[in-house]
């Protein structure tokens, strides 16, 4: 049971709120020694998985692009688009945006994203779109509609990929089901992973439709 | 060929830029921090491959004390007032978005039509990256439509980057990081310390019991790892494969593409998955680090109990 020292590590630490780049590293070590790793091994074995991870970093090449279009007025014109738009309101806005990220990435469209699409178009879209019907926000209703804005990205995309044949997660489970001998087809697992998709979207869409009259019932 | 090496370059010169414009930077007091940190981060992509397993660690460990005992501040790099990004956006009109969505359109017709593109007989990039590859070819594109049509200060686009950069600040190690705590967890035998205790301590006799201790374990176990990934092969293995398929007759289509899923309830829970909820909440200036997670928990919740329903509803029918 050793092993799992290290997970209690993480787990303690992100409970009492220490810094998480600390407690990862924490963990790395008391994980390295239940798993009877030199001191040496661990960090070589913490330098080489860190270095072969460096593809989830790849995101952060759009940010020079994305800050230049918002010097030049990006999220101002997103508001602008959506502010004449008198039928918009927050929720109904992420609820589109919620089944255009499902679709697409079920067609392995990957458009969307949280530094290309939710930071600089989205979340001021959906912004605007409250400000239009109540006014200007206070901090915590900013934050509370850009939580959601990002939250939108997220659901629609964790629950429309795996429709799509050629994704990752549908690799892994043919791969994990074929090594031990039972062999299905991609397309039998993306069929199974619609009644999901359209569930996930009815419990995020209705919540969507509710945050309208929180939202209202804040103003 | 262009191989991903390439785009860890490009993002290694990118972040060395950020570097020396951080040093350079007064209104920051501490600049020295961040430009020794995203000096690092640089260091780590431009010669991350040829360092050694070991000076990579150093290396690590180096920016998780920077990172950690709050050696970063958050620069002022010159940008545009709010007034001014007003008059820009009216002027501008509409086309402004043209570049922005540039990306995804190459990225997408990069992933379509390039993976066999040869030059004289050689391939042009590494098939099995074409799609973040494409998106490499879709920032240049972009940057370059951008800087031809609005014609920005030269170093307009670092500077913008490093105002992004900074907001995000160390979080933005977060991700790649628990990606090698993972690797980690699974080369220290997390997963097989997981299933001795879910199959010797949970009763496990009915089949409804097999669906929801997998559905559950799919989720709890993503949650602690931030990657239903990691926990799809070990669940699968001890709970999902022996019982719900070889003892009680289900289909393991179907188990495997809900179970599947139902780790992704997880994913939406957990600060451990820093890519989907913890950088968002930087990206955005939320005061609430798990500001995301907050407003994913009310549909992760209700989402994998439908999912557990779903699975034992389908998985012995079909």
């Amino acid at each position: 049971m050793w092993p799992l020292l290290g997970v209690g590590v993480v787990v303690v630490g992100f409970l009492l709120r220490f810094n998480p780049l600390l407690v990862i590293a924490a963990a790395v070590f008391v994980s390295g020694w239940a798993g009877h790793l030199s001191l040496y091994d661990t960090v070589a074995a913490l330098g080489h998985a860190f270095n072969q991870s460096r593809l989830v970093s790849i995101q952060l090449l759009v940010l020079p692009v994305i800050g230049l279009l918002e010097r030049e007025g990006l999220k101002e014109r997103a508001r602008l688009l959506i502010g004449k738009v008198h039928a918009a309101t927050t929720g109904r806005l992420l609820l589109v945006y919620l089944f255009a990220r499902q679709v697409t990435i079920a067609f392995g469209l990957p458009i969307g994203g949280q530094a290309q699409m939710v930071r600089p178009l989205v979340a001021p879209m959906a912004e605007a779109a409250e400000e239009t019907q109540g006014g200007p926000l206070d901090a915590p209703t900013r934050e509370l509609i850009r939580a959601h804005a990002a939250a939108a990205d997220n659901v629609g995309a964790f629950f429309g990929e795996d429709i799509f044949i050629a994704i990752g997660s549908i690799m892994l489970i043919k791969g994990m089901l074929d090594q031990a001998g039972v062999i299905v087809q991609p397309l039998e697992l993306s069929v199974w992973a619609i009644p999901t998709a359209i569930l996930a979207f009815l419990i995020h869409g209705t919540r969507l439709l509710l945050l309208d009259r929180r939202l209202a019932a804040r103003r | 060929m262009i191989k991903l090496e390439h785009l860890y370059i490009a993002l290694g010169l990118v972040f060395a830029a950020f570097a020396i414009l951080s040093f350079g930077d007064r209104a920051n007091g501490k600049r020295l921090g961040n430009a020794a940190f995203w000096g690092l981060f640089a260091a780590s992509f431009l010669a991350g491959s040829h360092l050694g397993d070991f000076a990579n660690g150093v290396l690590v460990l180096a920016l998780v004390a920077l990172g950690g005992f709050g050696a970063l501040g958050r620069g002022a790099p010159k940008t545009t007032t709010d007034a001014e990004r007003e008059v820009r956006a009216l002027r501008r009109g509409n086309a402004l978005f043209i570049p922005a969505l540039l990306i995804p359109i190459i990225a997408l017709a990069g992933t379509l039509t390039l993976k066999r593109a040869t030059i004289e007989g050689v391939l042009l990039l590494d098939a099995s990256q074409v799609t973040l590859i494409s998106l490499g070819f879709g920032v240049a594109a972009a940057l370059i439509v951008a800087m031809l049509w609005l014609r920005p200060p030269v170093l307009a686009p670092l500077q913008e980057g490093r105002r992004l950069i900074d907001a995000i600040g160390w979080t933005a190690i977060l991700p790649q990081l628990l990606a090698a705590l993972g690797a980690i967890f699974t080369r220290t035998g997390v997963g097989q310390a997981v299933s001795i205790v879910a199959t010797r301590y949970i009763p496990l006799d009915q089949p409804f019991e097999a669906v929801a201790v997998y559905c559950l374990g799919m989720a709890m176990f993503t949650f602690v790892m931030g990657n239903a990934f990691a926990a799809f092969p070990v669940m699968t293995a001890a709970i999902g494969l022996p019982l719900i398929v070889h003892k009680f007759g289900g289909s393991p289509a179907i188990m495997g593409a809900i179970g599947m899923l139902a780790g992704f309830c997880g994913t939406l829970m957990t600060p451990m998955a820093a890519n989907f909820n913890i950088v968002p909440a930087a990206l955005l200036d939320l005061s609430d680090r798990n500001g995301v997670i907050k407003a994913q928990i009310p549909t992760a919740i209700p989402l994998l109990l439908a999912n557990t329903i779903l699975m034992y509803a389908l998985v012995f029918r079909f």
